[in-house]
This record gives structure tokens, C-alpha cells and sequence, in this order.
């Protein structure tokens, strides 16, 4: 028992609620949410070094013990996630702060964003599946709110088209739920991991395991992306950058978790369908990323192709490949929240998002040009950024393993990455400059700053892997070895 | 009892298929509305729908039903509710600023 697991859910909606009575305060509202991250940073980091100690945390609400009641778990790969997830979050507000404006600060801008890391917090802590439903729910309806403020033509018809198929993918997770309880007749992760080693994972859990498995694809964009480019381009910047680094990982940790503790009998049906599923992802990502003229439709596509990426080391499942996987999906993270930060001050800069109206902005903002260039370094896997590493472990694993057609497929993937990247590079910042010195928009500091600390930190995992190392290894094998996650759960519980 | 229920959810979630796959906006919402009930009955028979007391010790009867399906259906309700009344405010809101509710018309909007 440990109540601190706790914190990094509640401290967010208490101070969410809190903001809503301080609506015409923008500026309060904004360090308010920025002292709270900071501190669910500092609680994350806190509880990741426990763990590493004194093994799994769980939190047993109202003390019935599990497989009873819900619980919280806190293990390595969650803690890192939620440690990452607070650090985006919180840069990404400190580049709200000056970037929307009063309207949108009014319209409870703030509290929307506590609401939505407080149910991503609550998805990657949460051992108990309808736990993680009503977290997503709580992570989605932010979300919503997040895409529509502002409520301009474009938003709103975007909109409408994501919250359907949110509800039908909710709809599809809750039938799954039914089926689930209903074979095995329980809900506590650890202990669903239990029940379904005994039963011997037959055609009928296989089947609804590929019910969760479109659920968690359809949240995390793996092959099932239609919805996604639309959705993630029509917000301001500081929101798709939220989204972009947080929403789809979510769904990414829901397939890891899942497929690793609970459907892990039948790797030969399960982990085919999300190998195929992913090079299909990496093939459509990278088409797209190249087809469009629209700079936030480019890095709405690098988003799919991260997913794909990620998500062939888990269809590998090798201890090197899972491991990259963690690397890659916490150096995604901040990568992406970067990528959509600079792509967003590039539009702010010029008004316009066609790739073709914009050039030599390099000669009017060197240091945006050159952060948006470590940017596309670190995204293409270049060391010494965060990308590397993780990209050398699963194709590592790939090949260990002998899928060499996921092999090939991801890492040309990664060229498509840079070329895609390149050709907003050359055709934005290259070339002959277009804006006169009168012309020229000042750029502010306070939009760089929020990009360079990015900067900072995608080179800082890239160049400190070593120091991360300890936590990712005991993640992966916590990932690889479900034995572990399940005594710590049901210690001193009968099943 | 079960059958009847299954069958039940059946012909509801394909009305509210119907209804997903429908122009008009509205319609969706009450193809949305119908999906989340058909799946709330279907966790309710999952669980099994059994005769019996209620789940405390001092009832001491021969049979006892199980609460958690209900507890779960409470929650999703609860959810459904919220995500219901957001869309129905969204389609107005969308509405209002483009004039239409059919789907096909709204992809038509040109301000990019």
C-alpha cells in the first residue's frame, strides 16, 4: 500500500477544479497548472526511484485488496511514461501561457489540460481494465473539449468526426469488458494474466483479445489512423502538440500492457496481427507524410509513423526490441511535443501552414530553424539524440528474431521521416528569404523558450541513455517477465 | 432470460448502426445513444442474470447476484451521459457555424 501512486491523478483534478473559479485569471490559471506538472514531475521521479528499490508499488482503494477492488500499480514503465507525460505537459503549458489568448483562457483552457494528463496519469497507473476504461473516458472528454475550443468551421467538423469514433471505439472496448468478465470473470489485470494462463488462451479469449486490440489501435492510430491527421491539425499548436505526445501513447501503453501481461498464450495469432498491422501503419504513415503540402499534416503523419515504429517492438517482443520500444516511445514523446511546438511557430510567424508560400526563414529566426533541425535529426534516429538508441534496440531485436521484412519497413520508414521533415526544412527555412526586415514578425522568447528546453531534453536522453538505462531495463523485464507484475499485485491476496 | 436480452442488444446495436451510418447528424447522436445502451444491457446479462438477494452477508439466502456488472454499468452510464450531452452541444454548436446538419454538406466546407 502506498498512497502516493495516488497523486499524480489527484493533484491534477483537485487543481483543475480549483482554476475553474479562477476563469478571468489567464495568467494565475497558467502557473497555477505549471507549479502542479512540476510537481507531479517531482512525485513521478520520486516514486520511479522507490520502485527501483523496493520493487512494484499498488494502492488498494478502500483497502479491498485485490482482486476485489480497483487498484492502482506502479511499476517502472508506467512511472516513466507518467514522469515523461508531466515534463511534456509541462512545457507544452508553458508555451500556452503566451501563445493562446484571452478567450481561450476564459473558456477553461487550463483546467482541460490538468483533466486530460490527470486521465493519461490515470490510464498508465491503473491495474484494473475498467479502471483504464473510465481513465481513457476522462483522458477523451478533455480531448474533446481541448479540439473544439475556439470553435472555428474546420475544428468543429473535425470534431465531430472524432468524438463518433471515439464512442465507437468506447462502445467496442466495453464489449470487449463484457466478454471478457463474462469468460473469465474478472477485471484486475494481474489477475485476468491468472485466470487466462490457467484456462489455456483459447480461439474464444484470442478473439477477444483482437476486440481490444482494435480498441487500443484505434486510440493509438495503429493502422486504424484515418481520423488522426484531420484531428491533430485543426487545433492550436500547444494542443496538438499535447495530443501528439499524449494521447495515441496512451493507447500504445494500453496494447503493451495488455498484449504483454494478459494475452501473452498465443504470440503466433495475436502478435502476427500487430506485426502486419504495423508495417501497414509504417507504409501508410510514410505515404502520407510525403503526399501532403500541409506542414501540420506532415508532422500529424510522422505521429502515425512513430506508432508503427514503436509498435513493431512489441511484435517482435525480444528483450532488446520491448526495451527500445520504452526508449523510443519516451524519446517520441518529447520529440513530437517539439516537432508540433516549432511547426506551430512557423505558422504563427508566416500565417500560413502550405509548405510552398514560406522560404528563408532561417535568415529571419536562426535559432527556430536550427532547433526545428535537431528536431528532424532526433525524429530520423541520429545519434546523439533521444531517437537512436531506441531505433538500434528494436531493429536489433528485429533482426534477432528474424523479421527482416519489419526490419526493412522501419527503417526505411525513418528515411521517409527525414525526407519528409527535409523537404518542410529546405522549403521553409532554406532558400531565398521572402520577408523583408520591416516585414518581419519579432519572435518571441517566450516561443522559443518552451522549444528549446525540448531541444535540451531530446539531447539530454540522447546523451544521458546511460543514466535512463536503469529504469527502462527494469521496465522491459517487468514487461517480459509478467510473473513479476502479478506477485506484486496479488501478494498477500488468494485469487 | 438471457436470450431474450442477447437478442435484445442485437436488434439495438443494429439500429444504432443504422443510425451511425445515417446523414443526418442528429441521427448519429441517437445511433451513439442506443450503441451505449445495447452495451450496457449486454454487460448486464455477461455478469448473468441470476435470482437472488442482495450481495450482504446478514441476507443469508440460498443465492446471491453479482454487483460488480451493475457497478459497471453505472459508471458507463454515467460516462455515456457526459459524452451524449457533449455531442449534442457540439452538433449544435456546428450547426450554427455551418449551417447545416447533413454530413455530406459539411464536408464541402472550404476554409483552409
Amino acid at each position: 500500500m502506498n498512497n502516493i501512486i495516488l497523486l499524480p491523478v489527484l493533484i491534477p483534478i483537485m487543481v483543475g477544479i480549483l482554476l475553474i473559479f479562477l476563469r478571468y485569471f489567464g495568467r494565475t490559471q497558467a502557473w497555477f497548472s505549471i507549479a502542479t506538472m512540476a510537481l507531479t514531475a517531482g512525485i513521478a521521479f520520486y516514486l520511479l526511484e522507490k520502485v527501483q528499490h523496493e520493487g512494484i508499488q499498488r494502492l488498494d482503494f478502500g483497502g479491498w485488496a485485490p482482486p476485489f477492488g480497483i487498484s492502482f500499480v506502479a511499476d517502472s514503465f508506467s512511472l516513466l511514461l507518467v514522469l515523461t507525460t508531466s515534463i511534456v505537459a509541462l512545457i507544452c503549458l508553458m508555451y500556452a501561457l503566451f501563445s493562446t489568448g484571452k478567450l481561450l483562457q476564459s473558456m477553461y483552457y487550463y483546467p482541460s489540460v490538468l483533466f486530460l494528463v490527470a486521465g493519461v496519469n490515470g490510464s498508465f497507473l491503473t491495474g484494473d481494465l475498467f479502471n483504464l476504461f473510465v481513465c481513457f473516458e476522462v483522458m477523451l472528454l478533455s480531448s474533446y473539449v481541448l479540439l473544439t475550443l475556439g470553435g472555428s468551421k474546420r475544428q468543429l467538423r473535425e470534431a465531430i468526426k472524432y468524438v463518433v469514433i471515439n464512442i465507437v471505439s468506447s462502445w467496442f472496448f466495453l464489449v470487449g469488458l463484457a466478454y471478457l468478465y463474462g469468460a473469465v470473470g474478472t477485471l484486475n489485470m494481474a489477475h485476468l494474466s491468472v485466470r487466462v494462463a490457467e484456462a489455456g488462451q483459447g480461439p474464444l479469449l484470442t478473439t477477444i483479445s483482437i476486440v481490444f486490440m482494435i480498441v487500443f489501435s484505434l486510440k493509438a492510430g495503429l493502422l486504424l489512423y484515418y481520423w488522426l491527421p484531420g484531428s491533430y491539425s485543426t487545433p492550436p499548436a500547444v494542443t496538438s502538440a499535447l495530443f501528439g505526445a499524449l494521447l495515441t501513447k496512451v493507447g500504445i501503453y494500453a496494447l503493451f500492457r495488455v498484449f504483454s501481461l494478459i494475452f501473452n498464450q498465443q504470440p503466433e495469432i495475436t502478435h502476427t496481427i500487430i506485426s502486419v498491422m504495423a508495417a501497414l501503419t509504417l507504409i501508410g504513415g510514410s505515404l502520407g507524410a510525403v503526399a501532403h503540402n500541409d506542414i501540420r499534416k506532415i508532422a500529424a503523419y510522422n505521429v502515425v509513423i512513430a506508432v508503427g515504429f514503436i509498435l513493431v517492438g512489441l511484435a517482435v517482443s525480444t528483450p532488446n526490441a520491448i526495451e527500445g520500444a520504452i526508449y523510443y516511445l519516451i524519446h517520441d514523446m518529447v520529440a513530437k511535443a517539439l516537432l508540433f511546438l516549432v511547426v506551430g511557430t512557423v505558422i504563427a510567424l508566416t500565417g500560413t501552414a502550405q509548405l510552398n508560400k514560406m522560404s528563408g526563414l532561417m535568415k529571419n529566426y536562426p535559432l527556430l530553424g536550427w532547433s526545428f533541425f535537431i528536431t528532424m535529426l532526433s525524429l530520423a534516429g541520429v545519434p546523439p539524440l533521444s531517437g537512436f538508441i531506441g531505433k538500434v534496440l528494436i531493429s536489433e531485436g528485429a533482426i534477432e528474431s528474424g523479421a527482416y521484412m519489419l526490419l526493412t519497413l522501419s527503417l526505411l520508414s525513418s528515411l521517409f521521416v527525414l525526407y519528409s521533415l527535409l523537404r518542410i526544412f529546405k522549403n521553409s527555412f532554406w532558400g531565398e528569404t521572402i520577408i523583408s526586415k520591416e516585414d518581419q514578425v519579432p519572435l518571441n522568447n517566450r516561443f522559443l523558450v518552451p522549444c528549446l528546453l525540448l531541444v535540451l531534453l531530446t539531447i539530454a536522453i540522447g546523451v544521458g541513455t546511460e543514466g535512463l538505462s536503469v529504469y527502462v531495463t527494469d521496465a522491459a523485464e517487468t514487461l517480459l517477465n509478467p510473473d513479476i507484475y502479478i506477485d506484486a499485485v496479488l501478494e498477500g491476496a488468494q485469487p | 432470460m438471457e436470450t431474450i436480452i442477447i437478442l435484445l442488444v442485437g436488434v439495438l446495436t443494429s439500429v444504432a448502426i443504422y443510425l451511425l451510418l445515417a446523414k443526418s447528424l442528429i441521427r448519429v447522436i441517437l445511433g451513439t445513444a442506443i450503441l451505449s445502451h445495447a452495451v450496457h444491457l449486454l454487460i448486464l446479462t455477461m455478469g448473468g442474470l441470476k435470482e437472488g438477494t442482495v450481495p450482504l452477508l446478514g441476507e443469508e439466502a440460498e443465492s446471491y447476484v453479482d454487483a460488480l456488472p451493475q457497478a459497471l454499468i453505472l459508471t458507463a452510464i454515467v460516462i455515456s451521459f457526459a459524452v451524449t450531452a457533449f455531442i449534442l452541444v457540439l452538433a449544435y454548436r456546428a450547426y450554427q457555424e455551418l449551417g447545416t446538419d447533413d454530413l455530406n454538406e459539411m464536408r464541402g466546407v472550404n476554409d483552409e
